[in-house]
């Protein structure tokens, strides 16, 4: 918990300065943040971020889980981008495993990894320009967001809460028709991305309330140790996609957006023309997707099909193994980086050689990118602490953890 | 699932960069190396971690100018306890470094490198919070994510996973 006190003036019988409690209830923080403004009128002396209202110890529980029982929980840090967080985890222990997985897996991952984040980033667009004062964005936003959670029910069965990538592999067949779907997806939304733009782009009111707004320059974004759209924005061309590519990546063709203003007009243009990115990926996933097992060939660590159990002796044993005693990995220590819509997710896995992990660590995008909040805010109004805060995309889940 | 030896051999690691930066540095001791699935740790003495960064983080060959994360493992009742990570990112050359330091369970502390990047802040804030791991030089020390008035710090690992009744 934070605490704020006014800066001291020379004569205590004139406070210049108030200040003011934002949230945790406040609708434009998105969710649980508080954060404490000394303000001078209407203009912000001084902002510190409060959090820790969403902790809920979940590398501490990790600790207590075999490694496959550790997946259902990265999907409740970033409740926006469970599929990324499910990959994250899963390429981290198989790093520590040495696993290789087969193609159509890897292709598999990166569709819905793409799929993801244009879910999360259709959240973050709606909910920013809501906060902006543009209504209508949102329920376009959300129109096709259900279409993406729709097609993770399909794959995984959850809408939300999807756990579908598991150590060596996935855990389902596509189901029959979902490609279809996903095809039928991708044909379409490029018109939706030219909606919300028709609505936001070239918008005066929204230019005015972004452009120049929330300022943040490429040194103190790397310095503060910002990542994803927040530091693309300020003009720093680095995306992990593509310059340390994981899951075969490598295999696909992608313009990383990227503008130079570092404002709050810069994040978002970067943020719409990743939409864009991602369903062209999502397109070529589409079209290269190899055929194949969905498994790596691991028996003591991939769970066998059902009908190999119900016939042979040994999947049978193995799938006991598995579910009672989980299986051991090798000692050692990783850490595993994705491109999560937010930014940089990392995970630091440490194993001491047992069938639980000895330390999982969660490397929070949004934890890093929050800390350059009082750098964009401060000697500005109280109104654009809203747009700063939905520019930066944050979400408390994953703060907190 | 034949995975190659860890590399533990500081001569035949000499030649990484940074490994090269550190050992010519006089101000910095490097306790330890190790090249393990494709990742390289350095380990370094406790007093010398903010050099360490320093120097990594102005190199002109191979900039670590990146601070990815800044964790702690526990290893209790192991002395000595509790490991430091700093996780370095060099954006030019797209390469990644890790700096370790051991420290004592007795009253772990050590410098902070929020003076070499501001955005170690809240790292250290969750370590101090979450380990008790004490940096000096920090702004603002203080519990990030526990309440203000919580005792203990909870993923030591001699702290119940269900929490003290």
């Amino acid at each position: 918990m934070a605490h704020l006190n006014p800066t001291l003036t020379a004569d205590p019988g004139q406070d210049r300065t108030m200040i003011l409690n934002m949230g945790p209830q406040h609708p434009s923080t998105h969710g649980v943040l508080r954060v404490l403004l000394e303000i001078d009128g209407e203009t912000i002396v001084r902002i510190m971020p409060d959090i820790g209202y969403l902790h809920t110890g979940i590398e501490k529980t990790c600790e207590a889980k075999f490694y496959q029982q550790v997946v259902p929980l990265t999907d409740r840090i970033d409740y926006l981008c469970p599929l990324t967080n499910n990959l994250c985890y899963v390429l981290a222990v198989e790093k520590l495993l040495g696993l290789e997985i087969p193609p159509k897996a890897q292709w598999m991952r990166v569709l819905l990894n793409e799929l993801t984040r244009i879910n999360s980033h259709l959240v973050w667009l709606g909910t920013h320009a809501l906060d902006i004062g543009a209504m209508t964005v949102f329920l376009y936003c959300f129109r096709e967001r259900e279409d993406v959670l729709r097609m993770f029910e399909m794959v995984s069965g959850q809408r939300m809460m999807t756990s579908y990538f598991r150590v060596g592999g996935l855990a389902l067949e596509p189901p029959l028709g979902f490609f279809d779907k996903v095809r039928d997806f991708a044909r379409r939304f490029p018109q939706r991305v030219d909606e919300y733009e028709n609505l936001l782009t070239g918008n005066p009111i929204w230019m005015m309330r972004t452009k120049g707004v929330a300022r943040i320059t490429a040194e103190d974004a790397i310095a503060l140790g910002t990542s994803g759209p927040t530091l693309r924005g300020s003009g720093v061309d680095f995306d992990l996609r593509r310059d340390m590519p994981y899951s075969g990546y490598e295999n696909f063709k992608f313009q990383v957006p990227v503008a130079q203003e570092g404002d709050v007009f810069a994040r978002y243009i970067c943020r719409v023309r990743e939409l864009r990115e991602s369903i062209n990926i999502v397109r070529q996933a589409l079209d290269g997707m190899p055929e194949g097992p969905i498994k790596a060939d691991a028996p003591k660590v991939v769970l066998p099909d059902r009908e190999k159990m119900k016939t042979q002796m040994e999947a049978l044993i193995y799938h006991f193994k598995i579910i009672t005693e989980g299986f051991a990995v090798p000692e050692g220590e990783v850490y595993q980086a994705v491109e999560s819509p937010r930014g940089e997710m990392g995970y630091y896995v440490v194993s001491d050689g047992t069938a639980k992990p000895y330390r999982v660590h969660m490397r929070a995008a949004c934890l890093a990118n929050l800390q350059a909040l009082p750098k964009m805010c401060e000697g500005r109004l109280i109104a654009d602490v809203v747009a700063a805060i939905g520019s930066i995309d944050i979400v408390l889940g994953e703060i907190d953890r | 699932m034949a995975l190659p030896p860890a590399i533990i051999d500081l001569e035949q690691l000499k030649g990484h960069p940074a490994i090269a930066r550190l050992l010519a540095a006089d101000s910095v001791a490097v306790e330890g190396v190790k090249f393990d699935r494709d990742e390289m740790t350095i380990y370094v003495t406790r007093d010398s971690i903010r050099n360490a960064c320093a120097l990594l983080r102005e190199d002109p060959n191979c900039p670590f100018n990146y601070l990815s994360d800044i964790t702690c493992v526990d290893w209790y009742p192991q002395e000595p306890r509790f490991e430091v990570v700093y996780h370095l990112l060099s954006i030019p050359r797209k390469e990644r470094v890790r700096l370790k330091v051991k420290l004592d369970g007795s009253s772990p502390a050590l410098e902070s490198v929020t003076s070499v990047w501001p955005g170690a802040d809240y790292f250290e804030r969750e370590v101090f919070d979450l380990f008790g791991v004490r940096f000096a030089g920090h702004p603002y020390l203080r519990r990030l994510l526990m309440p203000e008035d919580w005792e203990g710090h909870p993923l030591r690992k001699d702290y119940p996973v269900e929490g003290y009744r």
